[in-house]
């Protein structure tokens, strides 16, 4: 392979391996903008994977599982909501309790639909094959270089890279955005504004559950092909770091997802860039080691939205 | 909320989120077509039924315990160290090390500087967290995951490196003399992996309780812990407090890393998945409302049901994830206690009617 094609094909396999972490953070990003920490990608993400491969399973067709895992989503991020908004419990002891709960929940499901099997059955072998397809879109896909990095691509990245468009158009240009950041700044001025914080609250966090969920979804229905225990394995934290060292801000978010995608993708490609005598071990620590660097150096201060963690009671101060 | 009732909560609340879960958990395996009342007597057999599966099950509440005071420890300074599990690790490589080395002490001494180099690679793994927070203002969520990820490679790389035969996936072993198991004991339990370790574990807890409630340094942690600002008012170095306290929380995990390598497993393996006690950890901090005692009693009630799950498969046929769920849901209802707090108020009407009469 020549240097431009590994360059490409480091961009193509680096959006393939981010797609889900964007949709993680993303989803960590609406609850935790309306002043509800969520610690519980992880477990959302998990329903999510769990979800997608069963309905799609069942269903035949990989966009009804995916559909179906959004709202499964919402669904399972509707406790974290009643905790955190209505009973005002510690957000961040609600969201591991979730995680606990999608692990538990998806494995003892999948053992009593598939007949004590751990894992749901690969939606890739078998006659026809249920994943989501890669797409190629046309003239563009074309283009030397930028079209295979580009555009031809995992549907489920352009549906990302759309809804970070959208939350970042809904969060900072429309009156409903400014309420889910003024919810998640200044809660009691929002309320005195007329702002029904707790309707807010509830709509950010269930959407947060969707998105993260589409994410889950993504794993098993474009790379992984089945539901296990190692289908989402700890990508919910990356995502949750994600969202952090992305500052918060939709772009940033993903961008920050689309870092921690690279090094799946330099893993990959390590013997085209004659480095294949690396141990893995190193090379799979350097991007983890290289953001603890860059945090520390240069990002400093973290600047999560005021309120975040905070319950919100009617009248208090 | 007078004194009194707030007493009776604390001791009530975890009993209710219990039950419940437990109650919950039974709805879920009717609901799936098993029988719970089977399934739980079957666990309860599996963690008690004979001096082996007893050894086991202590075996298995000990990191539970360590890691459990890690999180505790930082909640109780304000910060939360989602990290245990990195720290965790990086305590059982360095007593792999001392363990696999230091061949040249003695017995006891050996093993005492096995867990030492434990305690002090996690306080280091901890410390960084807390120094990240404290001098550059990275959230330590942030860091503690890096970190765990981080460790995680690091360990097996140096295992991998350093103390792998060829061919195999698991280390060599630890010299004799560093073992934490004593045989009259390991023989009293059938030969279960249970170690001396437990004792330190509950020394730990004891530490825990004197150091943060009985001295101006556990004073100041808690200070900075309750309101970071009022502390600094006061001319706390709070700064400072925060690596302290990520340090020793570090400690105890990196004591339970070694714990399971000294005194379990004699060996470290290659691991394709963290372990998973960080995590658990967690939820034990929880169920034990972050306090010494607490945590202990939860980290009790975690080993149980983690090691008797496996009982529930051959017993009941039910899967074990179930423990999983009702895990879960314990910790959901302790969160959100206001789901439960009017059972509690029903307990106390009843029982004020009952006085009354």
């Amino acid at each position: 392979m020549s240097g431009w094609d590994i360059g490409s094909d480091l961009i193509h396999i680096t959006l393939v391996y981010a797609t889900a972490l964007m949709f993680g953070a993303l989803g960590g990003l609406w609850s935790e903008r309306s002043g509800v920490v969520n610690i519980a990608i992880e477990g959302m993400m998990t329903i999510g994977a769990f979800t997608g491969a069963v309905v799609t399973y069942f269903a035949g067709s990989p966009w009804i599982g995916f559909i179906a895992a959004a709202v499964a989503g919402a669904i399972f991020a509707l406790p974290h909501a009643v905790a955190s908004v209505t009973y005002k419990a510690d957000q961040t002891i609600s969201g591991v309790a979730l995680n606990f709960l999608a692990v538990g929940l998806g494995l003892y499901l999948t053992k009593l639909i598939f007949d004590g099997q751990g894992q749901s059955p690969n939606l890739a072998s078998g006659g026809t094959s249920l994943m989501i397809a890669k797409v190629q879109i046309p003239f563009l896909s074309d283009i030397p270089f930028f079209g295979h990095a580009f555009f031809e691509a995992y549907p489920t990245t352009y549906i990302v890279l759309a809804l970070m468009l959208v939350t970042w158009y809904i969060l900072f240009k429309t009156p409903w955005g400014l309420r889910i950041r003024a919810v998640g700044e200044h809660p009691k001025a929002a309320d005195t504004a007329g702002v029904n914080v707790y309707l807010v609250r509830y709509m950010a966090v269930l959407t947060s559950g969707a998105f993260a969920a589409m994410g889950g979804a993504t794993l098993a229905l474009t790379t992984t092909a089945s539901f296990s225990h190692s289908t989402v394995a700890g990508q919910g934290y990356i995502a949750l770091a994600a969202l952090i060292f992305g500052k918060w801000h939709p772009i940033g978010a993903v961008a920050a997802a689309a870092f921690f995608g690279v090094v799946t993708a330099v893993k990959f490609l390590l013997p085209y860039i004659g480095l294949g005598h690396v141990p893995l071990d190193i090379i799979s620590m350097l991007p983890y080691a290289l953001t603890l660097i860059v945090l520390v150096s240069f990002i400093g201060r973290a600047t999560a939205p005021l309120a975040s963690g905070v319950p919100y009671e009617k009248g208090s101060r | 909320m007078n004194a009194k009732e707030r007493n009776t909560d604390v001791f009530f609340l975890p009993l209710i989120a219990i039950v419940l879960g437990l109650a919950l958990g039974a709805v879920i395996m009717l609901l799936g077509g098993y029988d719970p009342i089977a399934a739980y007597r079957a666990l309860l057999n599996k963690a008690f039924g004979s001096m082996y599966n007893f050894g086991e099950t202590i075996r298995q509440i000990t990191p539970l315990i360590l890691t459990g005071l890690a999180v505790a420890f930082a909640f109780r300074t304000g910060l939360f160290n989602i990290g245990a599990e990195g720290q965790f690790l990086v305590g059982s490589l360095a007593s792999l090390y001392v363990g696999v080395e230091w061949t040249f002490l003695p017995t006891v001494l050996h093993a005492a500087a096995a867990v030492a180099a434990g305690a002090l690679a996690g306080a280091f793994w901890g410390a960084l967290v807390g120094y990240a927070k404290a001098k550059r203002g990275v959230h330590e969520v942030i860091t503690s995951i890096m970190l765990n990820w981080i460790a995680l490679f690091f360990v097996n790389y140096m295992v991998k490196t350093f103390f792998l035969p060829a061919g195999q996936q698991r280390s060599v072993a630890v010299a004799e003399t560093s073992y934490l198991n004593i045989p009259f004991v390991t023989e009293l339990f059938s030969n279960a992996r249970l170690s001396f370790g437990f004792v330190i574990a509950l020394l730990c807890a004891v530490f825990f309780h004197y150091y943060l409630f009985r001295t101006k340094g556990g004073f100041e942690l808690r200070a900075v812990g309750f309101n970071r600002h009022a502390a600094q008012y006061a001319g706390m170095n709070v700064n400072g407090g925060i690596v302290r306290a990520m340090a020793i929380s570090g400690a105890f995990a990196g004591i339970a890393g070694a714990v399971e390598v000294l005194g379990v497993f004699h060996y470290q393996s290659v691991l394709t998945v963290s372990p998973g006690y960080g995590f658990q950890g967690i939820a034990v901090a929880m169920i034990g409302g972050t306090a010494a005692f607490g945590t202990v009693l939860g980290a009790v009630l975690m080993g149980i049901l983690t090691f008797g799950a496996a009982g529930m498969k051959f017993g009941a046929n039910v899967p074990p994830e179930l423990v999983n769920i009702v895990i879960a849901l314990i910790i959901f209802f302790l969160a959100a206690s206001g789901i439960i707090k009017p059972v509690t108020r029903w307990f106390r009407a009843r029982k004020q009617r009952k006085e009354a009469a």
